[in-house]
């Protein structure tokens, strides 16, 4: 089991390595075509969207579940649209969750 | 590492995190990596707590020295968990990475993204995107195209000892609290994206791009392997090309 975990944490830590590393090498150092300059700010709301989801409502082997998480990031997003600083607002999704649960 | 964002201030397109926190604009390089460092705070103590969650859940499986070494070489919390649940359910070594890979392959957008906007050489571009996460991205994203990469590096270097030390709190003191669903740590990563997403709906055409992503990530979620759907739901930014 050990060398199992740390060829995992080895083989994860030079893949994440290269990941993050291939944008920046591979498109750095020119200028891409401007129609990138139109893509490239909409991929963040798009990418945080689609992690909202996954991490919301994914279960195991990619079923989707609405458990008590979803009641959590509910009370996160009355939080956030209240202007809660994001300490809070991801301590009542956790606290919100945990009360669910226990029901 | 100095690279100051003058063209983004020339194009008047240079603007706040939407946090309604001050950009560096023009700064010297220390005070965009201060900039950041302070804007990143709120993300940092989310950070901790995700940190321990992932401390916590990884100590039966892993043991304590390698989770902490995990988030000190990895430093990448969805690709963390994805790799801790494969490891959990008896899966190989090849099995979690593959499946963090999945989850980190949303950094090859983020890195595309930042490219422009990075000056340096190869290898020094190549060490710049070390620094990518997912908060920092998002809150030095200037919304015109650039991105300011010192304030992305202030933004990381907060982040970063809190998810170390959260990491090792949980590794260490975690077999007291037990299972940390049981406290809902497990949605703190949700509330933290939205959080982060919120701020991204008010650029224009971010609502709709938003919500394209998600509904590519829900459909897709029951058909492909987790981290997939993810990176399918960046084609929702080509909505941009029709404005």
């Amino acid at each position: 089991m050990s060398a199992t975990v740390w060829i995992a944490v080895g083989g994860l830590c030079l893949a994440t390595a290269v990941i993050k590393a291939f944008g920046p090498v591979v498109f750095g150092g020119r200028s891409l075509p401007p129609a990138l300059g139109r893509i490239i700010p909409l991929l963040a709301p798009a990418l945080l969207a689609a992690l909202v989801i996954t991490e919301t409502f994914g279960g195991d082997r990619g079923s989707l579940v609405i458990d008590a998480r979803a009641g959590g990031v509910a009370v996160a997003g009355i939080a956030i649209a209240r202007r809660a600083p994001l300490p809070v607002v991801v301590l009542l999704a956790a606290g919100a969750t945990a009360a669910l649960r226990a029901l | 590492m100095t690279h100051t964002p003058a063209a983004a201030i020339a194009d008047g397109e240079f603007r706040g995190t939407g946090d309604g926190l001050p950009a560096a604009e023009g700064l010297p390089a220390r005070d965009g990596l201060a900039a950041g460092a302070r804007a990143a705070i709120p993300y940092g103590m989310a950070s901790l707590l995700l940190g321990f969650s992932f401390g916590v859940l990884a100590r039966p499986v892993m043991g304590p020295v390698p989770a902490i070494v995990m988030s000190v070489v990895v430093f990448a919390g969805s690709a963390q968990f994805a790799a801790l649940a494969v490891l959990s359910a008896g899966g190989g070594a090849v099995a979690a990475v593959v499946a963090g890979i999945l989850l980190n392959l949303r950094f090859v957008p983020m890195g595309i993204a930042i490219a422009p906007s990075l000056r340096h050489g190869a290898l020094g571009r190549a060490l710049s995107g070390q620094a990518l996460v997912d908060a920092s991205w998002a809150l030095a994203n200037r919304g015109d195209g650039r991105f300011d990469t010192t304030f992305l590096l202030g933004s990381t270097l907060a982040q970063y000892p809190a998810w170390v030390l959260g990491t090792v709190l949980g590794a260490v003191a975690g077999g007291v609290i037990g299972n940390p669903a049981t406290l809902g740590l497990d949605a703190i990563f949700p509330a933290f994206f939205l959080g982060l997403l919120v701020a991204e709906l008010r650029r224009p055409g971010g609502r709709t791009a938003g919500a394209v992503g998600a509904a590519i990530a829900l459909s897709l979620t029951p058909l492909a392997p987790a981290g997939v759907p993810i990176i399918a739901a960046a084609l929702a930014a080509s909505l941009g090309l029709r404005r």
